[in-house]
């Protein structure tokens, strides 16, 4: 309570800062080694244990969850940026230790060439992409390199969502690695008879070769990158571009899972990255779906799920890996390189947590253990309610109550499944797809498309869309 | 009096971008009155090395935050960060970690 003389001029007098973690001190695990980087606030590492810590934390995340069974394919999404690298290099190390900690299940990558999204010539594009194919080849993994044109060419059915495979309890998972080992104990004594394998060899349950790699047969054609840089250049704010990329992206590396068999995906936001994330969501209005974006696993488009392997590491402890243990990474220009503070709500954010960790070390790792506790309980009532068009979310609706105003806009909207996209008059509501293509249609049919896109979508969606115009569109606001 | 200091400054996911692209570079740094340490090379490097955007990679008198220090591969937090005195021959590594994923 305020006193009577009770003076708020003067600041707290401070004390002596806390002493910082210096050379002549100790690695704080092994108490032996000469530290080489500090962790979290004053942890000070060698290098040896900071390489059994980061290694340590991958497989924990992937043990604690649960989630990949063996002999599962899952597809990595590779970016060439340095978490996706960490990611990628993890993988093919935890899958050549010997066999009890050996990683089970069986990798792709994927490369998506967003060039034309982010306004690189053709032979940019071109060199960036056989640096990639270079580091892809040593990999050892079936391999994807897809260019974001290809987004065009994706059928309306990568909107729907599919029959969703239940996720088997802890006892399932149990089950399954028995078997495995079981199965890859049977395989060893059969074979032990024979021809003398390396051990190495027998036990990947799909020998490389058998897998083909998808090399692209050469750039996309022109029309389509120029209709690519054409819907990018009329998103009117960076928010809406990186949002829009985003969904593409995903769409894009989804339905290659698909085609290819792969069950899991997996991307590799970081800590820090998810913390910017969550932030950015709230902001966007997406609050309703920060479980989904942000969380370990993401089911939302039910046959293939999203996984963050990395989401336990900081982008400071990924740099440091990544630079002592030599990883491989490709630097990209992307949509939002060399672009000033407040040129999006993403760099905004990221600028307002990164500032605030300098002063506060814990900041990140506070709104990464928020993101923990988010629960995925639909609303009751609303289990098998209607899904946003583009990201796929349920839509935060609740069908008695139209008092709010996205309730009222939504009301209209029935309960059951989302009709099949109109295949006819060349105007199925795609992605990205039907800005183009409505303007076949004529200047009504456009708009009545456009109106109808925006009605389906979530309330974030929604307001990124109207940061996305027709070429030639006269200025309709959607909604 | 301070002398001449040879030390190799680089620079690493996507600062480079700031430095014309080119990500090593090796620099005497002239003999002055106060010693060098990491904050005049931050000015030195500000006004000889850095072609455009500059509030990109310095934010006041350290680095945007974002970007890690790096001294002949430890982290500058154990060194000192600002005030660490560079020795001759130092290898000095600026990364941003902010482009990419």
């Amino acid at each position: 309570m305020c006193q009577v003389g009770e003076d708020y001029g003067d600041p707290a007098p401070e004390g002596p800062p806390p002493p910082r973690p210096g050379r002549e001190l100790k690695c704080v695990k092994c108490k032996e080694g000469v530290p080489v980087v500090v962790i979290r606030a004053g942890d000070a590492f060698c290098r040896d244990c900071f390489r059994a810590f980061y290694v340590h934390k991958f497989r924990a995340v992937l043990g604690k969850n649960r989630l990949i069974f063996p002999g599962e394919k899952v597809l990595l999404a590779w970016s060439g940026g340095p978490s996706s690298s960490s990611m990628v290099w993890q993988v093919l190390e935890g899958l050549s230790r010997d066999s009890a900690k050996r990683l089970r299940f069986v990798p792709g990558v994927i490369y998506v060439d967003e060039g034309a999204a982010c306004g690189q010539s053709p032979e940019d594009r071109a060199k960036t992409v056989a640096e990639v194919k270079l580091i892809l080849q040593t990999l050892g993994f079936p391999w994807h390199i897809v260019a974001l044109e290809e987004v065009f060419g994706l059928s309306p059915s990568v909107l729907r969502c599919s029959a969703q495979e239940p996720v088997g309890a802890v006892g399932t998972y149990k089950v399954a690695v028995d078997s495995f080992l079981q199965q890859q104990h049977t395989l060893g004594t059969e074979r032990s008879g024979g021809s003398p394998s390396p051990a190495q060899g027998e036990e990947r349950l799909s020998p490389p070769g058998t897998q083909e790699s998808q090399d692209p047969a050469g750039p996309p054609p022109a029309a389509q990158t120029e209709a690519l840089s054409r819907l990018f250049d009329s998103v009117k704010t960076l928010t809406a571009k990186e949002e829009f990329l985003h969904t593409l992206r995903t769409h894009l590396i989804l339905h290659v899972a698909r085609t290819h068999g792969y069950s899991k995906v997996m991307t590799g936001d970081s800590c820090t990255r998810l913390a910017i994330k969550l932030m950015t969501s709230l902001a966007l209005g997406r609050g309703a779906f920060l479980a989904w974006d942000t969380g370990f696993s993401d089911e939302r488009h039910g046959d293939v799920v999203v996984v963050r392997p990395m989401r336990d590491h900081t982008l400071k402890e990924v740099a440091f890996y990544n630079r002592l243990f030599a990883v491989p990474s490709v630097f990209t220009p992307a949509i939002d390189t060399k672009a000033p503070e407040k040129a999006s709500i993403h760099r905004l954010m990221e600028g307002f947590l990164l500032r605030l960790q300098a002063q506060f070390p814990s900041t990140v790792s506070t709104v990464y253990r928020t993101s923990e506790k988010l629960v995925k309980a639909p609303r009751d009532g609303c289990a098998a309610g209607p899904r946003c068009l583009l990201c796929m979310c349920t839509l935060d609706v609740d069908a008695a109550d139209s008092a709010t105003a996205f309730g009222a806009q939504t009301s209209g909207f029935s309960q059951t499944q989302p009709p099949t996209p109109r295949a006819g008059a060349g105007a199925p509501t795609e992605v990205g797809g039907a800005q183009d293509r409505c303007q076949g249609a004529g200047p009504c049919g456009r708009e009545d498309s456009r109106a109808r896109v925006i009605e389906r979508l979530c309330y974030g969606c929604r307001a990124n869309m109207k940061d996305v115009g027709l070429a030639g569109d006269p200025g309709v606001s959607g909604g | 009096m301070a002398a001449p200091l040879s030390v190799e400054v680089e620079f690493g996911g996507g600062a480079e971008l700031l430095f014309d692209g080119i990500k090593k570079h090796q620099v005497t740094l002239p003999g002055q009155e106060e010693p060098w340490d990491i904050r005049n090379l931050l000015v030195w490097i500000k006004k000889n090395l850095l072609k455009e955007r500059p509030e990109l990679f310095i934010q006041g008198d350290s680095v945007r935050p974002g970007i890690l220090v790096l001294v002949n591969d430890a982290d500058w937090e154990l060194l000192g960060e600002l005030d660490y005195q560079l020795q001759d021959q130092d290898s000095i590594l600026f990364i941003s970690t902010l482009h990419g994923g």
